[in-house]
């Protein structure tokens, strides 16, 4: 069973993942976006951060991802503030109240998330996009967190060759393919972020 | 690059204590990241709120004021706004009339948009929402983020803002601003890459003696490259590329409001040669200018180029881009 521990520790590796990546996410949003995920992201982890640091010692799963859910919607702006935002407000509101949850329970949760963020921003697999990562991480959690986090790294790797149909990379048309899409690494950070908690195992 | 800056993090909060400083007449909130004309509630009017990514600068706060925007809410450089800070312009020029969100078509913006119009509803506001997407180099379906907000950004907010300062209810200000987004086009090209202060460097590599054609308003290159054309040449293209996409929806000679826009680092001096281009081509297609501006007022920091836009406009149209306007950028009439 998992506690409110494990769900702060998965929060706090994916804030020093992206203060460790910032500055990559950034390089990958320059040739198809506007070169600042890195940048909006950290300020939405730290503001994370503090939030849970202020937290009440008591709260269960599901209020903590319902916390971060709600900070990163009013700091980070742009689309990765909702998208992201949503992801961990319905990822929370499945876990319920319980203290404790099972692995079944946060891998359906999960699956309730990324839909949320597939109907959200209306993309789909294949639209270079963070669903690209989201979607076969989740899927891979079936097996383990660690199988999930190199799904999903799989995934973003995958966007590299795909033509955005989503997001301001699609303003480039063709001239989109051959660039890694930058929300799809940062998901993938957060999936490693959630192996990391787990201690890479199930 | 050299920027007149402090430092690249402060760069939205100081230039909003300078909009403090410069204009008395504005309520600027640098924590909550505000701008909201002093008298919004009084008169009982429509509000009208818009918003956006910082770096576009006149575009919005230039534009809040006497027969425009009630409030605008910037967001971080080339990034949306929070849903906090639209929330909170709405419960600020609120007065019972409801009030209108002009939102260009982003992801980021329409997201965030649309949350804070579900939690102004909940607390009882009456919202209406009109998407701004003139943008023509952006091929519109279901299977992409649809066509950019852009120039026409501008005439929808000063068209709209005067049926509102005129005491239309908030139905007739929002099917007014559709008209005049669903009557504007633009078309946009760069002879060089912005810099965002958070980067540092240029979001593009651009050679001499080339340029991008489609691009939009964040620094991210066009659909096109090509050899450098002449003024001349470009506006051929680029009023070719909106007349085209204008006639599918009206006829082909009605008159039209003509601006000419400069993306941030073009001298007026250029802009003001190109649209001696840009009325030529017009006179010769035989569409009417009814109103020219010509200006740097929908910008991408320090990119160069210009952007066209046309608005096909009727006689009330023409009236209400005619009446008093009182903003930092903008003011006739008064």
């Amino acid at each position: 069973m998992r506690d409110a521990d494990f769900f702060r520790r998965w929060l706090d590796a994916a804030a020093a993942a992206v203060e460790r990546e910032a500055d990559r996410l950034t390089e990958l949003d320059s040739p198809i976006g506007d070169a600042d995920h890195g940048s909006n992201l950290l300020r939405g982890f730290v503001a994370v951060r503090a939030a849970l640091a202020g937290a009440d010692a008591s709260a269960p799963p599901g209020a903590l991802l319902q916390l971060a859910g709600r900070t990163l919607i009013s700091t980070v702006g742009g689309a990765s503030g909702p998208l992201y935002g949503t992801l961990l407000r319905r990822t929370g509101k499945e876990l319920g109240e319980a203290a404790e949850v099972s692995d079944e329970q946060v891998r359906e949760a999960l699956d309730a998330g990324v839909d949320a963020v597939a109907r959200l921003g209306g993309a789909a697999p294949g639209d270079k996009t963070m669903l690209d990562a989201l979607v076969p991480g989740v899927a891979a959690l079936a097996t383990s967190y660690a199988d999930a986090a190199d799904a999903a790294d799989a995934g973003a790797v995958a966007t590299t060759p795909m033509l955005a149909r989503k997001g301001r990379a699609s303003y480039l048309g063709e001239r989109s393919i051959g660039h890694q899409d930058p929300g799809a690494t940062s998901s993938a950070l957060l999936l490693r972020a959630l192996a990391d908690a787990a201690g890479g195992a199930a | 690059m050299r920027m007149l800056i402090n430092t690249a993090d402060t760069v939205v909060a100081d230039a909003l204590r300078g909009m403090a400083a410069a204009h008395p007449d504005l309520d600027v909130d640098v924590e909550n990241r505000l701008v909201v004309r002093r008298d919004a509630r009084e008169g009982g009017r429509v509000g009208l709120v818009s918003g956006g990514g910082s770096g576009h600068e006149p575009l919005h706060g230039g534009f809040v004021g006497y027969g425009m925007l009630s409030a605008a809410c910037p967001g971080e450089v080339f990034t949306s706004p929070v849903p906090d800070q639209m929330l909170r312009a709405a419960g600020a020029v609120d007065s019972g009339q409801g009030v209108l969100f002009v939102v260009k078509n982003y992801t980021g913006d329409v997201l965030n948009f649309q949350m804070a119009a579900e939690l102004a509803e909940d607390d009882g506001l009456r919202v209406e929402q009109v998407l701004v997407n003139d943008d023509v180099a952006v091929t519109d379906s279901l299977y992409t983020a649809g066509r950019r907000g852009t120039g026409g950004t501008l005439f929808v907010e000063k068209i709209a803002g005067a049926a509102a300062e005129e005491g239309a209810p908030l139905d007739r200000v929002a099917a007014i601003a559709r008209q005049v987004n669903e009557s504007s086009r633009s078309f946009g090209v760069a002879l060089s890459a912005c810099t965002t202060p958070a980067k540092g460097s240029p979001t593009f590599d651009l050679p001499d003696g080339e340029l991008e054609l489609g691009i939009g308003i964040h620094g991210e290159p066009g659909r096109e490259r090509r050899a450098m054309m002449t003024s001349r040449e470009i506006a051929e293209f680029a009023v070719g590329a909106v007349l085209e996409d204008l006639a599918r929806s009206g006829p082909a000679d009605a008159p039209v409001l003509a601006l000419v826009n400069g993306m941030g680092a073009t001298p007026l001096l250029e802009l003001y040669g190109f649209h001696a281009e840009v009325a030529r081509v017009l006179e010769a297609r035989g569409v009417p200018v009814a109103r020219s501006l010509v200006g740097n007022y929908v910008t991408s920091l320090d990119m160069a180029g210009c952007s066209v836009t046309l608005c096909r406009a009727d006689d009330e149209l023409l009236r209400l881009w005619d009446a008093p306007v009182q903003t930092a950028a903008l003011r006739w009439g008064r």
